[in-house]
């Protein structure tokens, strides 16, 4: 039999249904070689070996009473640590929800499990989503299976790194600054990050909630858009889901794979070209931008004045929401507690709890957004973000008026070294120099494999209007029909 | 001239209920400063005529009708507390507001 | 100073203008919670009525109730305000244990009811209180202390908390300032809420009880010299029923002018009224000001009232409580200081139904401002709660109307009534009061007893009641011993007019 682990997710899914393979087995594949590899990558926090065949049985049950199964039922999926999984540990890598296991499901949850679908575990990932290396973990960082002594990307390391070393054909991530295109892109895998509203934020823990998004890590494109199809969709216990259908994003992920892109118009960001990519990085998208006309694009360049006061704008919003939603975080109702002696006050317990319960980034950006918001600063700060994002949402929509689609790195550089920008807090934001426009438009964006720079993955990332995520997906499965795909060379590096 | 002053920090960080040590302050005061900095650029921009963005999509009145779900039980409310005692989450003596 | 401190309000209206305000919590009468679909009833077990949301559980996202968006709009129009057209949540963030998210969803600067105004009746005078804003926002759960006194917080050891409460949804009204009221300022402050109260309860949005804390009250205060900007004011907190609303503007009110007499300065601050003194205390000192970091909640979208939707809300609108009070007062032929009895007994809808059910507005008044008033009185309980029904009352009128009752027999079939029995019919027949009621016989012989007695019967007409047993035994006698001599008793003493 051939190795499952190294097959697709739709591949996967033809063949349970078909019988040609039980869920079972293909579940204990991808959890044997969770054994193999996971010390070395550590992409989970947790794998809930028992919960993956328990779901496993039941398709296979399902299909022997003759039930007809979905185009994904059986498959295994990884899941980042920042959904509640009802009774199975849910951490977001922080210390302050160490052992929390929530009494209640994710929306994302219940349709994955409604489709049959295989949690593995949960996946790693910088603490309550904030950082672009998974180095801000609480519980230790995640390698890139490219390359053992560096950083997966982040915040989804964990469930990006999963994907790429074979552990899970699918997971899931969330996209709140480029944390689901970031890891795609230096990992070698896709992440996509749907239209903000498009996929359900109930039981996502929350990072800044105005940007949020949960999405799909895959290794190609037509998985992306089948497990895209999964989760989507109107939730009406989530007030800004869109009440919309799922756009037809696996009808375009097919047309897109024929590679046939005649009529399609691509912008490229004049402010972009001029900024901070690698080298490497900017050939490599050169390149892919070649392969796009070669299949009948037209590109035309579109200015697009406000980007390069996104990455401003997104550290004075980001952080002010978060500092509101990780307030709850107070040892009261769920999670750790610290310093309760008998003798100290509620207050003082609360402080301790909360210094010894988040890492320092976490701590900079509550401070930060607790800045932002404070009476005498909130004007000049996220009031201005706020009409910032504005201006940059209509640079999207008059890009959007000549292009069908806009094209950029996904991020300015390979996969770094570990500590190598931890130091300078700034530094490490400008990994999403290129993403946080998208966030802020509130548009759907994807990370497609472009070729490798130092032998290391690079990403390009493909931007559409808001609900017309099908636009990106055809356009990404086009080019994954002219790129090789990257397949990780044997785990390499250091090995603790 | 720094944008943000130790001080500064300090009251964030009560706010925020935070327990940051003196060293702590020292490291944080550096580089919020470091960061706000660069963020202060948003300030860069002429938007005076601009409205704020809140919300990316613009939906409105998004409500629910007022029909009772079933919820959690009180073992399931209870069931991640650090401290519970008598159907109810136990904390410890809080800074009364009354004189 | 104590020399000079003034003793009544117009001694210190002498020197002082008042300026009031005054801001009322509602907590709305839905089915489910403000923000989730959890039940509002009172009195479950602890931490039962909760789900992720309403526990602030990580992930969890608000939704907002319809009813309640339109429980607050309707609260609105009936307080005259503008409803916006566009407004946002805000979120309101601070810690606090009893808040689940330590934030919470409020409205800071895009209320969805401005720029309104109540008229209440004070003396003869009809003051015009100006409503600055409705807004929804949503309650804290309840917080039990231990160790301390009497359940306070202060001297508490820990403290245990229970969500049930949390997120049920409250709604905000501010007045404007209310200045030149002199005098009678602390009137007019309880003749507000009490007004605010009877159109939140005509509306049925709320039971408006402030003895449960459906309906709380902070009262702001400040006094002036005559043509002096205003001074500062003080919020008093803790202000929990009609009477401590006057009282506590009262008493701030002197409390402010004696220290101003003796030259000192009023602190803006928070003070808690007192129930057993009357008087205020103020709260703890923070060392600095609560920055409160208002921003849109991004969980929560915007709400942008469709004009139609709040014509329709306009158009359920019940006639105001004082436009009917008017009317009723006329309709029933009583005065005004009858009226107000009427409507401090809480009775007026209970008199309308009786009368509606074809009482006369004498007999309903009398049977509810009377004997059910003392019942309801001496079970402490509201006069709609004491047992008996409008249309209890009306079949019981009709019996008397009938003669099959008299008053006193009457009145023990409300006690029969109050007591759950049944219906006046049924408590009639259970009691064996039928004798009186059914039979033409008895009446007839009490008659005719009466008539065959003159000088026995004057006897108990001029007040000798005890010689009515001579008449019980004729009466018995002539009924063959078939009546209850008590009955019988009471029966000639009625007749005699000498109940």
């Amino acid at each position: 039999m051939t190795d499952v682990t190294k097959a697709t997710a739709a591949e996967l899914g033809r063949m349970i249904a078909s019988g040609e393979v039980s869920a079972e087995e293909v579940t204990r594949a991808h959890l044997d070689r969770i054994a193999q590899v996971d010390d070395r990558v550590h992409a989970f926090l947790h794998v809930d070996t028992d919960g993956a065949i328990t779901a496993a049985r039941k398709v296979d049950e399902a299909r022997a009473r003759g039930e007809e199964l979905g185009p994904l039922a059986g498959v295994p999926i990884a899941i980042k640590d920042v959904i509640a999984t009802k009774g199975v540990p849910t951490t977001a890598a922080s210390k302050i929800l160490e052992g929390w296991r929530p009494p209640y499901n994710a929306t994302i949850m219940e349709r994955i499990n409604a489709a049959g679908m295989v949690m593995l575990g949960k996946t790693n990932m910088d603490e309550f989503a904030m950082g672009s290396s998974t180095e801000y973990s609480a519980y230790g960082v995640t390698r890139n299976p490219w390359d053992l002594d560096r950083i997966p990307g982040g915040s989804g390391g964990g469930s990006a790194a999963a994907v790429a070393a074979y552990e899970a054909p699918l997971a899931i991530g969330t996209d709140t600054g480029g944390s689901i295109r970031q890891p795609g892109a230096v990992t070698g895998t896709v992440g996509s990050k749907p239209t903000y509203g498009g996929t359900s934020r109930y039981g996502l823990i929350a990072f800044s909630s105005s940007l949020d998004t949960p999405g799909p890590v895959s290794r190609n494109v037509l998985d992306a858009a089948l497990l895209h199809q999964v989760i989507g969709g109107h939730d009406p216990r989530d007030s800004t889901s869109i009440p919309a259908p799922v756009p037809a994003v696996v009808e375009a992920a097919r047309l897109g794979a024929t590679g046939d892109l005649t009529g399609v118009r691509i912008g490229l960001v004049r402010e972009f070209s001029g900024e901070g990519a690698e080298p490497g990085v900017a050939a490599a998208v050169r390149d892919a931008i070649e392969a796009l006309v070669k299949l009948g694009a037209e590109v035309v360049e579109v200015s697009c004045p406000h980007f390069e006061y996104a990455l401003p704008a997104y550290y004075l919003i980001a952080p002010s929401e978060a500092s509101s939603n990780l307030a709850r975080f107070d040892g009261v109702r769920y999670g750790l507690r610290v310093g309760d002696d008998g003798q100290r006050s509620l207050e003082e317990v609360m402080s301790l709890t909360r210094e010894a319960g988040f890492g320092p980034e976490v701590t900079r950006r509550i401070m930060l957004g607790t800045y932002a918001l404070s009476s005498g600063y909130y004007e000049a700060y996220y009031g201005q973000a706020q009409k910032v994002r504005t201006l940059i949402t209509r640079d999207f929509n008059a890009a959007f008026e000549q292009v069908d689609v806009l094209v950029s790195p996904t991020t300015p550089f390979v996969a770094f070294p570990f500590g190598s920008r931890t130091s300078d807090p700034y530094q490490m934001y400008l990994a999403d120099l290129y993403t946080i426009p998208t966030n802020l438009y509130g548009g759907p964006a994807i990370s497609v494999p472009a070729g490798v720079s130092e032998g290391l993955p690079v990403g390009l990332q493909i931007m559409a209007p808001t609900m017309a995520d099908d636009r990106m997906y055809r356009v990404a499965a086009a080019l994954e029909t002219a790129i090789p795909p990257l397949t990780p060379p044997a785990l390499t590096g250091s090995n603790s | 001239m720094a944008a943000i002053s130790r001080e500064e920090v300090a009251h964030l960080a009560r706010l925020a209920r935070l327990a940051v040590n003196e060293t702590e302050l020292d490291t944080f005061a550096g580089q919020l400063d470091v960061i706000l900095q660069a963020v202060a650029r948003v300030g860069e921009v002429a938007a005076a005529d601009i409205p704020p963005t809140s919300h990316s999509i613009p939906l409105t009145n998004i409500l629910r009708d007022d029909v009772v779900q079933p919820g959690l039980t009180q073992q399931e409310a209870l069931s991640g507390a650090p401290d519970a005692q008598d159907g109810r989450f136990r904390v410890p003596r809080i800074l009364d507001e009354e004189a | 100073m104590t020399t000079t401190a003034p003793a009544t309000v117009e001694e210190v209206v002498a020197r002082y203008e008042p300026v009031i305000g005054l801001e009322t919590h509602v907590e709305l009468g839905t089915r489910t919670k403000m923000f989730c679909s959890c039940p509002t009833e009172f009195g479950a077990e602890p931490n039962t009525q909760v789900c992720p949301v309403c526990l602030g559980l990580p992930g969890s996202l608000p939704v907002a109730n319809k009813a309640a968006i339109e429980a607050t709009i309707r609260i609105g129009l009936a307080l005259n305000c503008s409803i916006a057209a566009w407004c946002r949540f805000a979120r309101k963030n601070y810690f606090y244990p009893d808040m689940p998210k330590d934030f919470q969803i409020s409205q800071y600067d895009e209320p969805l009811c401005v720029d309104g105004y109540l008229d209440v009746e004070v003396e003869g005078k009809t003051v015009r209180v100006g409503i600055e804003r409705v807004h929804l926002e949503e309650d804290t759960g309840k917080t039990l202390h231990i160790g301390g006194a009497t359940g306070r917080i202060h001297g508490a050891t820990e403290s245990l908390v229970d969500y049930n409460r949390a997120g049920i949804p409250l709604v905000e009204i501010v007045t404007k300032p209310v200045a030149g009221a002199g005098t009678l300022a602390p009137e007019v402050a309880r003749a507000y809420v009490t007004e605010l109260r009877d159109i939140i309860r005509s509306l049925g949005v709320s039971d408006v009880r402030m003895e449960q804390g459906s309906l709380r009250c902070d009262v702001n205060t400040s006094l002036n010299r005559p043509g002096a900007e205003w001074g500062t004011r003080t919020e008093t907190k803790n202000v929990n029923s009609l009477r401590s609303v006057e009282r506590a503007v009262r008493s701030e009110m002197l409390r402010q002018a004696s220290v101003l007499d003796a030259g000192g300065r009023i602190t803006q601050e928070t003070r808690h009224f007192r129930e057993d003194t009357g008087d205020t205390r103020p709260g703890r000192s923070k060392e600095e000001a609560t920055d409160y970091r208002y921003f849109p909640d991004p969980d929560l979208v915007p709400l942008a009232p469709d004009p139609v939707w709040v014509e329709e809300l306009k158009a359920t609108l019940p006639e105001p409580p004082r436009v009917r009070r008017e009317r009723l007062r006329e309709q029933w032929g009583v005065s005004e200081h009858d009226m107000e009895s009427i409507v401090n007994a809480g009775a007026v809808e209970l008199i309308e139904a009786t009368v509606a059910a074809g009482t006369s507005p004498d007999a309903a008044r009398k049977w509810w401002l009377g004997e059910l008033a003392r019942r309801a009185n001496e079970a402490g309980v509201e006069l709609a709660e004491v047992g008996a029904t409008p249309a209890h009352v009306a079949e019981l009128a009709r019996l008397v109307d009938e003669g099959k009752l008299t008053d006193k027999l009457a009145r023990a079939v409300l006690e029969g009534v109050v007591a759950g029995e049944g219906s006046p019919a049924e408590i009639v027949a259970a009691r064996g009061l039928e004798v009186v009621s059914d039979t033409g016989a008895l009446t007839a012989a009490v008659g005719e007893a009466i008539a065959a007695n003159p000088d026995v019967a004057q006897k108990v007409r001029d007040g000798k009641v005890a010689a009515a047993g001579a008449l019980v035994g004729a009466v018995m006698k002539a009924t063959k011993g078939q009546a209850d001599a008590k009955t019988v008793r009471d029966l000639i003493l009625s007749r005699l007019g000498a109940a």
